[in-house]
C-alpha cells in the first residue's frame, strides 16, 4: 500500500494535496488511486493499443493454458470424459505415494542444483573472458561457445562416446590405458546415468544466457572504467564486482531465468541419451514424469498437478535468485 | 579515440595533475594472457568437438562409420550420405521440397510476427508508465519459465475451439506470442535514452512514428538477438500433437523419421544431424557480425 501511495505521488505531483487523506481514510486513497489510474490510462490510450495485439495471444497461449492446468491439477480428467473435481487427491498421492515422482524431484533438484549454478557462472564467465579479445577472435568464440546450445538434437552424439560396449569410444579409451579392465555402462547403469547427463546438459548451457551477457557487456560504458580507476579501483576483480556486474544487472536477471527454465526442465537430453523410461527411472525428472503422464497415460488431471507443482518450485528459485542478484555489487 | 581526446582535454586545463592520472591498464600480465588464450582454446575444442565429430561422421563412408578405432576426420570424404538421405526423402509421397517449405513458411512468418507485435508490446512497456503495464511485464516473465509440455494440453483445446488444429497457425500464432522475446526487447529499449524519445514528441512525433522511426532503428542489436531465438525455436519445432496431415509436417520431424531408421541408416541419421543444426548455426554466425557491428557503431549510448 505504502509503495503504491508513494508512486502516485511521484506520478502525480497535483496530488500532494490529498497527501492528508492517504494517511487518513483507505477507502479514499483508494477511490483517488483508481481515479488516477483510470485518468493515466486515459491519457495513454495509444500504449493499449500497441499493447494490444500481443497482450491478446499471449492472453490465450500463456497465461489461459496456465490457469486451466492450475485447474486440471484439482480434477480427474483423462480427455475423453470430462473433468470430474476430486480436490487435493492428485497432489497427496504424489507426494505420499508416487515414489517415482519422489525419484524425480530429487534428479531434477540435483541437475538443477549443479548444472544450473555451474552454467550460469560458466556462461558469464566465458563472456567475461573474451570480452576483451580482437573483435574477430571474439566472434568466432562467441559462435564455438553457443553453438552446441542451437544444434538441434547433436547431442545423441554423446550416446556413440558413450556406447556400453567396448567399441564405445570412452570405454576404449579407458581400458587401453588401463583405468578399467571391462567396459562400462555408461547409459544404462544407473550410477553413470546422471553425471553424463549433467555433463552433456553442461556442454549445452551457454546458451541464451551467455548472449545475453556477451552483448551486456559490450554495452558497458567505457567511461565507467575510467571513472572507477581515478575512484581507486585497483585490479579486475574489483571492477568487475562494482561496476561490470552492477550495470549488467538485468542481463544478470535474464541470464537467471533462462538458466531456471532449462535447468528445471530438463527432459530431452535425460529421455534421448538414456531412454524413456530409464533403468530403475535413475534420470527420471519432474518434466519426463509429466510427459509419461500426459502423453502416454492420459492422465492429463493428474499431469497437470506435476506441473504446477514444478511451476511453483520454478517461481520459488526465481525470488530467491532475485534477492541475491539485489545484493551485487553492494 | 574517446581516451586520447580526454586525455588531452586534462593536458590542457591543468598541465600539473597529469602525473596523478592515470590511464586505466589492463593490469594482466603476458603471462597471464597466454594462459587465458590456451584455457580458452583447449575449452573451446572440448566444445566444438562433438559438432566437428557429428559433421565428420556425415562424410564419412559406410566402412568408415563402424572403423575402429575411430578416426575424428574422414580419410575419403564423400556426400553420400547426403544423396542418400535426398534419395530416401523422395520416396515419400510427400517431396522434400515441400517439408522444406513448410517449415520456413512457419519459421519466416513466426520470426516476422514475432519481431514485429513484441516489439510493440515491448516500446510501451519501457518507455511508458500506464496502469496495468508492469504486472504484465511481470506475469510476462513469470510465463517465460512455464515448461511448453505443461501448456500443451489447453493449447489443443484452444487451437481446436479456434480451428486451427492441422493448419500452421497452430504452431506459428502461439510462437507469435513467445515471452521471452518482449522480455529481451524490452530490457534492450529501457537502455535507450529516454531523451531521444521526448525530443521526437516535443517535435510533434506521434507514438507510431516515435516507434517506427526512432525506437526500431535504433535497436538492431536486439532484433538480431530476437530472430536468432525464434528462428532456432521454430526450425526446431516438430509440431507434434497439431499436424496431422504428411503435407503439413515439418523438415525436422520428416528428418528425424528418417534418422530414427536403425543401424542402417546411420550415415544417412548423421547426415541429419548436420542438416538440422547447420541452418540455425548458419544464420547465427551471419547475424552474429551484424550484431557485433551494430553494437560497436549505435548511438544508444548517451
Amino acid at each position: 500500500m505504502a509503495q503504491q501511495g508513494t508512486k502516485t505521488k511521484q506520478d502525480k505531483p497535483a496530488a500532494t494535496g490529498q497527501r492528508e487523506t492517504y494517511f487518513q481514510k483507505y477507502v479514499m486513497l483508494r477511490k483517488h488511486n483508481v481515479k488516477v489510474a483510470w485518468r493515466k490510462a486515459k491519457m495513454n490510450k495509444s500504449c493499449y493499443l500497441f499493447l494490444a495485439p500481443y497482450a491478446i495471444l499471449f492472453t490465450m497461449f500463456f497465461i489461459f493454458p496456465v490457469i486451466a492446468s492450475i485447474y486440471f491439477g484439482f480434477t480427474y480428467y483423462n480427455v475423453l470424459e470430462s473433468p470430474r473435481f476430486i480436490g487435493l487427491n492428485n497432489y497427496i498421492s504424489l507426494l505420499l505415494e508416487d515414489d517415482i515422482f519422489l525419484i524425480g524431484i530429487k534428479n531434477t533438484l540435483i541437475i538443477a542444483l549443479v548444472t544450473g549454478p555451474l552454467g550460469y557462472i560458466l556462461s558469464f564467465l566465458f563472456a567475461w573472458l573474451i570480452n576483451e579479445l580482437p573483435r574477430w577472435v571474439r566472434s568466432v568464440a562467441v559462435v564455438i561457445f553457443y553453438a552446441p546450445s542451437i544444434a538441434g538434437n547433436c547431442f545423441v552424439i554423446f550416446s556413440v562416446f558413450f556406447r556400453g560396449d567396448a567399441y564405445g569410444y570412452v570405454n576404449a579409451f579407458l581400458m587401453n590405458i588401463g583405468i578399467i579392465d571391462t567396459p562400462i555402462l555408461w547409459l544404462t547403469n544407473p550410477q553413470y546415468m546422471l553425471p553424463i547427463c549433467m555433463l552433456v546438459i553442461l556442454w549445452m548451457s551457454l546458451g541464451a544466457g551467455f548472449l545475453s551477457f556477451v552483448a551486456g557487456l559490450q554495452g558497458v560504458d567505457p567511461a565507467l572504467f575510467e571513472a572507477g580507476c581515478i575512484d581507486g579501483i585497483r585490479n579486475r576483480w574489483q571492477e568487475l564486482w562494482f561496476i561490470t556486474l552492477p550495470s549488467m544487472k538485468p542481463m544478470l536477471m535474464f541470464g537467471a531465468v533462462m538458466t531456471i527454465t532449462t535447468s528445471f526442465g530438463v527432459a530431452d537430453v535425460t529421455m534421448q541419451l538414456c531412454g524413456f523410461p530409464s533403468t530403475d527411472y535413475a534420470v527420471r525428472t519432474i518434466v519426463s514424469h509429466m510427459i509419461d503422464y500426459g502423453s502416454l497415460r492420459y492422465e492429463m488431471g493428474y499431469a497437470c498437478a506435476i506441473a504446477s507443482i514444478l511451476f511453483l518450485m520454478m517461481i520459488l528459485c526465481n525470488k530467491a535468485i532475485q534477492s541475491l542478484l539485489r545484493r551485487v555489487g553492494t | 579515440m574517446m581516451k586520447k581526446n580526454k586525455k588531452a582535454q586534462v593536458v590542457e586545463e591543468k598541465p600539473y595533475v597529469k602525473p596523478l592520472i592515470k590511464r586505466r591498464k589492463p593490469n594482466r600480465s603476458i603471462g597471464g594472457d597466454v594462459a587465458l588464450y590456451i584455457f580458452l582454446i583447449l575449452v573451446a575444442l572440448i566444445m566444438v568437438f562433438p559438432l566437428v565429430y557429428a559433421v565428420s561422421s556425415a562424410l564419412k563412408p559406410l566402412d568408415e562409420l563402424f572403423m575402429f578405432p575411430p578416426r575424428i576426420f574422414a580419410r575419403r570424404p564423400t556426400l553420400n550420405n547426403f544423396s542418400d538421405l535426398f534419395v530416401t526423402m523422395s520416396k515419400s509421397w510427400v517431396t522434400f521440397s515441400r517439408y522444406l517449405f513448410n517449415t520456413v513458411f512457419i519459421t519466416f512468418v513466426g520470426t516476422v510476427g514475432h519481431l514485429f507485435v513484441a516489439s510493440m508490446a515491448a516500446f510501451v512497456l519501457a518507455k511508458y508508465e500506464f496502469p496495468g503495464g508492469q504486472t504484465f511485464f511481470k506475469v510476462a516473465t513469470v510465463a517465460m519459465m512455464f515448461n511448453g509440455y505443461a501448456t500443451q494440453i489447453p493449447n489443443y483445446i484452444i487451437i481446436n475451439k479456434l480451428g486451427w488444429v492441422d493448419t500452421h497457425w497452430a504452431v506459428i500464432i502461439p510462437a507469435i506470442a513467445s515471452p521471452m522475446g518482449l522480455f529481451l526487447m524490452k530490457q534492450f529499449m529501457e537502455g535507450l535514452p529516454t531523451a531521444l524519445i521526448e525530443a521526437a514528441k516535443i517535435d510533434g512525433a506521434k507514438e507510431w512514428t516515435v516507434f517506427s522511426t526512432i525506437v526500431m532503428p535504433n535497436v538492431k542489436p536486439a532484433w538480431m538477438t530476437l530472430i536468432i531465438f525464434q528462428v532456432q525455436a521454430l526450425w526446431n519445432n516438430r509440431a507434434q500433437g497439431f499436424i496431422y496431415s504428411e503435407e503439413k509436417k515439418t523438415l525436422v520431424f520428416a528428418l528425424q523419421q528418417v534418422q530414427a531408421g536403425g543401424i542402417a541408416r546411420t550415415g544417412q541419421g548423421a547426415a541429419v544431424l548436420v542438416v538440422v543444426m547447420i541452418v540455425p548455426i548458419l544464420i547465427f554466425v551471419l547475424s552474429e557480425s551484424q550484431i557485433l557491428e551494430t553494437m560497436a557503431s549505435s548511438g544508444i549510448k548517451e
